[in-house]
């Protein structure tokens, strides 16, 4: 079905920065209004065409300039893409209340709001485009605006770990364009529901493979998987929470989304070889990412190495390749997305009041911050995994597509991996909030930390919501999978839009 | 002509690969713009480089001999994107250089546990 609607998730943040940009140098409340009013009406839109494909039949195509797919640039949105978008505007609404609360002036007043609204075109742009080529540009949209939020306020940590984290990422990028130049010189063509169509065709799928391995190193840098996650613990630790949390909870996810596009689109000629690559690395990431946060005892250094963790349960379900694998890494991605997002928030919340993100200078803030202990728990259990809330549905869902597939190996390692992650939620709760009360600095008596607390809230009940109705959500998220094992409905929608032909 | 370009690209990215393993930061991106340069060069030699027509049917009648035009236009978004990119990293690297005071990322590597 052809639509301009699915180009708003692009147009809308791309003009608030453009206007945030102008307001420049006057009240900053004023871009915190216009800001608030573009992150409502991107979840608006999100929601809007999430319910216009939620039959997981129709996928909505936009042709820019009434060119037909292959000739022009194409969007495209499937139930998978609507459901990406619309849960960023929902993170994306947490994390900008809690920067209008808690970002010092220095960083919000410098352009912060405009390079949030292009991290936003970015990602929003990754999530709906139909052209290979696009992704890349819209990565780079959303790197570029990253390195910015990333460096934005100087401090030494900051600059040391950006320079790193730029290089990291210009290396990937310059990969990236290698594996493109390969694609098209085998296939003509970068529109990815036409690159499936071709591909299928091929007799020898050799070469296709190794670009479909190179795929996966660039988005594998992005999604930090084993053994390319080495810039991420250190990166994520450095910036305020509420970029912290916007990075921890939403780009690693763009490279996963990108993962399970390609590899379930594009690269699905050669499966027991590709995809069961992913499946080991999944296990790996999975494991090293658990015992590297074992050992930690700084707060924001647990939760970042965590995201490592589970990043690994989104991709074993792509390495399952089964419709229960694929609708338990879509149900993880959307868990991990709100939870991560809320324990950053979190934490950001604690270190306004203790000054500290050492565990081991903290104790005892139950008795004053019940609410802060409490939520923080509910949101900590919930990426543990236990019920009622959404962790546990999502790794349910996962454990029983590898019971299903008789892979038992990364069952155990799936099981381990909960266990130790438990254990470290429990290791922050315990020293955090209970124990003997530790001295807090004399700023802790002016915080009003209540003002704090409603997007955290917001999102744990977020988690809390999707655990409870998990019969619809699981049923939408296997209508997601289905649509995705079956690529030829999304290459029939892209290439049936009528249009100017060469 | 393909083979010519092929031992170019080679050359380009072995430069690249060696001033990005160096520990000057000013080197490594230097070495990174040699690599996005080879990367470039990849795209236009995927395309067939040859001499050619443009891709315009005149009248109705297609040219036998036409230059695929989509590398060209893919590499023209590579160069601004890169140019982008590589201006940042410049700038960043001044910048470290003003607040730490050294361009060299081994003593600029700190301590995992200090913040």
């Amino acid at each position: 079905m052809s639509t301009n609607l699915i180009t708003l998730p692009i147009i809308i943040p791309m003009l608030t920065a453009i206007i945030c940009m102008f307001l420049h140098g006057r009240d900053i409340r004023l871009q915190r209004v216009v800001a608030g009013i573009s992150a409502l009406v991107s979840l608006g839109v999100g929601v809007c065409i999430f319910s216009r494909v939620i039959d997981g039949e129709t996928v909505l195509v936009f042709t820019a300039s009434g060119w037909a797919a292959p000739f022009g640039i194409v969007l495209a949105a499937d139930l998978l893409s609507a459901i990406m978008v619309t849960m960023v505007s929902l993170v994306s609404i947490a994390c900008l209340y809690f920067s209008f609360v808690s970002l010092d002036s220095a960083r919000e007043e410098n352009y912060f709001y405009p390079v949030w609204f292009c991290i936003m075109m970015g990602v929003n742009g990754s999530f709906v485009t139909g052209d290979i080529f696009n992704l890349y540009v819209m990565f780079e949209i959303m790197l570029m605006a990253s390195y910015v939020l990333c460096v934005l306020g100087c401090s030494h940590g900051q600059l040391r770990e950006s320079f790193k984290y730029l290089i990291v990422n210009m290396l990937s990028s310059t990969i990236f364009v290698i594996a493109l130049a390969l694609l098209y010189g085998m296939m003509g063509t970068l529109n990815m529901a036409d690159l499936s169509a071709k591909i299928a065709t091929l007799e020898d799928q050799s070469l296709v493979t190794v670009c479909a391995m190179i795929f996966f190193v660039v988005f594998g840098l992005k999604g930090a998987v084993f053994p390319l996650y080495f810039w991420l613990p250190r990166t994520y630790v450095e910036p305020p929470a509420p970029i912290a949390a916007m990075f921890g909870g939403v780009l690693t996810k763009v490279g996963v989304y990108s993962m399970i596009r390609v590899f379930t689109l594009i690269f699905v000629g050669n499966v027991a070889y590709t995809h069961n690559i992913i499946l080991i690395v999944a296990a790996l990431t999975m494991m090293l990412g658990v015992f590297g946060a074992v050992s930690q005892f700084n707060f924001k250094r647990i939760l970042s190495i965590h995201i490592i963790s589970q990043v690994g349960y989104m991709i074993m379900g792509l390495g399952l390749y089964t419709v229960w694998g694929l609708a338990g890494s879509i149900l993880h991605i959307v868990h991990n997305m709100v939870v991560k997002t809320g324990l950053f928030l979190f934490e950001g919340a604690t270190e306004e009041i203790t000054g500290t993100g050492e565990l081991k200078n903290m104790g005892g803030l139950l008795s004053k911050y019940p609410w802060l202990g409490w939520g923080f728990l509910a949101a900590a259990m919930s990426l543990a995994g236990v019920p009622p809330l959404s962790g546990f549905f999502s790794k349910f869902v996962l454990l029983r597509a590898s019971v299903e597939a008789d892979n038992y190996w990364i069952m155990a390692a799936a099981l381990i991996t909960g266990f130790f992650t438990l254990f470290s939620m429990v290791k922050i709760f315990f020293y955090t909030f209970w124990g003997e009360p530790k001295p807090l600095p004399e700023k802790a008596a002016t915080i009003n930390y209540g003002k704090l607390l409603p997007s955290c809230f917001m999102l744990v009940l977020v988690s809390v919501g999707l655990g409870v109705a998990s019969q619809p959500v699981i049923e939408i998220a296997m209508r997601a999978a289905t649509q995705l094992m079956n690529p030829e409905i999304y290459i029939n929608a892209v290439m049936a839009v009528p249009g100017i032909r060469g | 002509m393909e083979l010519l370009i092929s031992i170019l690209i080679g050359i380009l990215f072995a430069i690249g690969t060696y001033m990005m393993l160096s520990r000057k930061l000013l080197r490594i991106i230097i070495g990174s713009a040699f690599m996005s340069h080879g990367t470039l060069l990849m795209l236009m030699t995927v395309g067939k480089l040859k001499r050619g027509a443009p891709p315009i049917v005149v009248n109705g009648v297609e040219n036998p001999v036409y230059v695929d035009p989509i590398p060209q236009a893919l590499i023209l978004t590579a160069i601004v994107i890169g140019f982008a990119t590589t201006a940042f990293a410049l700038v960043l690297a001044y910048r470290c250089y003003q607040e730490l005071g050294v361009d060299d990322t081994e003593r600029m590597r700190g301590n995992f546990d200090e913040h």
